[in-house]
């Protein structure tokens, strides 16, 4: 195990612009849920840090592993591997939620069930029903 | 050491600490409980991150890349069953 200080120059140079990356991110995911106007324009926001931020401090850690140890040490890519894998599915659960919700309530904005537009014009719908 | 990395070593969970308390304060401000939810789901991607600097902070010692793991599996957990209640008003069914 190697001190910090005792890595490469370009390991350290590329650890640390990417663990900036990765913050920054994070950051500008984090301001864009806290200042856009409605929920679904805020949802965006959040894959900034589930997607491409959590992949930079991924690698970074990698990097940093494996040039300390001295061995190949890939296992702090699971955390974005596994952030990628789950976070759009639960944000997809969350939209359809989000969705439900606001045409109950008949928010402005918010298209109505798409099944009734169609059946007006004799198109075969795609219904929700029994899922 | 390398400036950039110097630099990096403290300002990356300056920053992700910033990101977590934007999160918090829309999880504070609501309005509505999807709202909330999403900012649960920012906060605690954060907080993964956040532990996965602190892990390279501290030169690899302690068990810091597995905290991290745990808090994005049970943050996955906890939104879908969150998520769920909001749509059914119950989580199993």
């Amino acid at each position: 195990m190697r001190h910090l200080a005792e890595l490469p120059g370009w390991v350290q140079a590329v650890c640390g612009a990417l663990l900036l990356l990765g913050a920054a991110l994070a950051l500008i995911g984090a301001v864009g849920v806290l200042r856009l106007p409605n929920f679904f324009q805020r949802v965006h926001a959040t894959t900034l840090a589930s997607t491409l931020g959590g992949w930079s401090v991924g690698v970074a850690a990698a990097l940093y592993y494996s040039f300390s140890a001295q061995r190949v040490a890939l296992h702090p890519l699971l955390v974005p591997a596994l952030l990628t894998l789950t976070v759009p599915v639960s944000t997809f659960f969350l939209m359809r939620a989000a969705v439900f919700r606001h045409r109950l309530a008949g928010t402005p904005g918010v298209p109505g069930n798409l099944g009734a537009a169609a059946a007006e014009k004799d198109v075969p719908a795609r219904t929700d029903e029994g899922q | 050491m390398n400036p950039i990395f110097a630099c990096a070593l403290w300002l990356a969970p300056v920053l992700l600490l910033l990101a977590m308390a934007c999160a918090l304060v829309r999880l504070l401000r609501g309005p509505s409980a999807e709202d909330r939810i999403l900012a649960l789901d920012t906060l605690y991607v954060a907080a993964a991150l956040l532990v996965l600097v602190l892990g390279v902070r501290a030169n690899g010692g302690g068990a810091y890349f597995e905290v991290a793991l745990l808090i994005a599996l049970l943050g996955f957990a906890s939104t879908s069953a969150m998520a769920k209640f909001v749509l059914r008003g119950e989580v199993v069914e």
